[in-house]
């Protein structure tokens, strides 16, 4: 009877730490739902007197931001497009055949994904005025695409591993090339990892602000991440709730292709099974 | 060697397309060309600049900008004679220190056990939450937590309930301002990977240990840390790689403010070379953090133990 006791006040206690942890998550989020949608919203969390939906008329309807958007949807859709093809051909013969160099050619993908990109902004910037390309929409997506590439490889090596490879052999038997049967075999086979890295690649690039930031000027070119930024230094700290009408608005692609890529999530949660090689 | 690599190319994945071994290698040289380009123009060029831009006096202003030349150590020299450069080293260690190795590690294992075999429901329904803020974006996060540490702000407005006096925490306690933005941003992660590494003990052994009158506590401390401790060191590897290159929230939550209460290693780097334009001494700061990186991610690598 004492034990069962215990028990009970055992996970009472644990349900109201976790309750209380759930609190403290939720309460700065709540901030920037109220806001936005509160006509006359302040810095302090409070529930909206008169609910409107004017906060995002004011951001939506401007062409400013619009560009912003359309902007970010072309850096990052144009990242996500060339990281897949491009990891997928890599991941191919790294897969598929017995390389020489394949091995330190793996430790040297694995190290790149974890050194932090911030290191290398200051020199990038200096390559790209010396090649005369700073400013651009197009140059900023490659480079963005670079920097996703080591992650991709090894996640597209380690989905196209478990395509049996007997599959390919009847289709060379037939005479397909390697690039046909990477492509019609292959490829719709491991549409998880193409999925896993198309929508981790996309929400990372939506989100990054620093790459634009140093490598793009005009305003006109900037994508969502930096415009909003701008806003803030401008009208931050007095168009509380346009600004939370534009975090959300900002927020919302982030959270559709997080709920998109969860099933495929817990592959890259567990650290053995992305290490068998 | 030769019988080596013929041994090697014996193996079943030997029946290649069109089966002639030696082409094997143009055409994987064909596959991985794009990628080796794109990886050597942006990413290795730009570290072997580093190493070299750092040692010159590059800047984007002045007679230096013209003529810019080679100076050997001069920038390492400066650096260790800057009082704000130790300053940012000290700042990067206690952001790093209690926002990721003491923060999100502690409070991402608590919620990882703590949710352990409670009802499905709950566990989502916390896990949500907490998630959120991994899923808001950085920039996002700063706004949030400006909004909450305002001078009457949201935690303002909390303990005006029992009656303390508004504080301005962004000014007052900038540093444990922006670490509890990170945690709230980035302990998602390591309970996921806590959550991960916890389905993998086996329940058979914690109930024998039970079973020997082993309290809720030892069997955590005695049976699972030691089951999950592989977990604990490569998250603490990945987390600390992320928080070192950590701009985005401080830089637009503090600014690296008030005065250098805030600067961090990213912080001073751009300010040195994107505010006072001297791109050589951002370099030589930026091969600081790559230096830290590199050691990081050696040490990651080997506790993985990666077979290729």
């Amino acid at each position: 009877m004492k034990k069962w006791n215990r028990a009970k006040a055992d996970a009472v206690t644990v349900h109201v730490v976790l309750v209380l942890i759930g609190i403290a998550f939720v309460v700065p989020l709540l901030w920037m739902i109220f806001a936005a949608f509160d006509g006359d919203a302040t810095l302090a969390l409070q529930v909206p007197q008169h609910w409107t939906l004017g906060n995002f008329w004011a951001i939506l309807s401007d062409p400013a931001n619009q560009r912003a958007f359309v902007n970010g949807v072309i850096i990052s859709l144009g990242q996500s497009i060339l990281v897949v093809i491009v990891a997928g051909f890599a991941a191919y013969p790294l897969s598929r055949y017995h390389l020489k160099y394949k091995r330190p050619f793996m430790y040297t993908i694995l190290f790149s994904t974890s050194l932090p990109i911030t290191a290398v902004m200051v020199p990038v910037y200096e390559l790209f005025v010396f090649l005369h390309i700073t400013d651009s929409i197009f140059w900023t997506t490659l480079f963005l695409a670079a920097s996703g590439l080591p992650y991709a490889i090894w996640i597209m090596k380690n989905f196209m591993d478990s395509v049996p490879i007997e599959l390919e052999e009847a289709a060379w038997t037939d005479g397909a090339s390697a690039f046909s049967s990477l492509r019609k075999i292959v490829a719709p086979l491991m549409l998880p990892g193409i999925s896993t890295v198309g929508i981790f690649t996309f929400a990372g690039s939506w989100g990054n602000f620093f790459v634009p930031f140093i490598l793009i000027q005009t305003p006109s070119k900037l994508p969502a991440s930096v415009t909003i930024f701008q806003f803030f230094g401008q009208y931050g700290s007095v168009e509380y709730g346009k600004l939370a009408a534009f975090s959300i608005l900002y927020t919302i692609p982030a959270v559709v292709l997080y709920v998109l890529g969860q099933r495929y999530m817990s592959t890259g949660f567990q650290f053995g099974g992305a290490t068998k090689g | 060697m030769a019988v080596h690599a013929f041994a090697k190319s014996t193996g079943r994945r030997n029946r290649v397309p069109g089966g002639v071994g030696h082409h094997n290698g143009w055409r994987a040289i064909m596959f991985l060309l794009p990628s080796w380009l794109l990886l050597a123009v942006f990413f290795f060029v730009p570290i072997l600049l580093t190493f070299y831009f750092a040692f010159t006096n590059l800047s984007l202003t002045g007679t230096s900008s013209l003529a810019t030349k080679f100076v050997g150590f001069q920038n390492f020299v400066s650096m260790f004679q800057d009082p704000t450069f130790r300053i940012s080293v000290i700042k990067t260690i206690v952001f790093l220190l209690f926002s990721a190795v003491i923060g999100q590690q502690v409070l991402g294992l608590l919620l990882a056990v703590l949710m352990n075999e409670r009802h499905r429901l709950f566990r989502s329904a916390i896990g949500v939450l907490v998630i959120a803020g991994w899923v808001t974006p950085e920039i996002v996060v700063a706004f949030i937590f400006y909004a909450f540490f305002s001078d009457g702000g949201t935690l303002d407005t909390f303990l005006s309930v029992f009656h303390v006096q508004p504080i301005a925490w962004l000014y007052a306690f900038p540093m444990v301002s922006v670490i509890i933005a990170n945690i709230w941003h980035g302990t998602a992660f390591s309970m996921m990977v806590y959550q991960a590494a916890l389905g993998d003990v086996p329940k058979e052994i914690l109930e024998s240990a039970a079973i020997d009158g082993a309290g809720r506590f030892q069997r955590f401390v005695r049976v699972t840390l030691p089951m999950i401790k592989g977990s604990i060191a490569t998250n603490m590897m990945l987390i600390t790689l992320q928080t070192l290159g950590v701009f985005t929230l401080i830089y637009s939550l503090t600014g690296g403010g008030p005065g250098n209460r805030t600067t961090t290693l990213p912080i001073y780097m751009y300010q040195q070379a994107f505010s006072d334009y001297q791109l050589g001494y951002g370099t030589a700061i930026s091969l600081i953090l790559l230096m830290i990186g590199i050691v990081a991610s050696f040490v990651y690598l080997r506790m993985l133990k990666v077979k290729l």
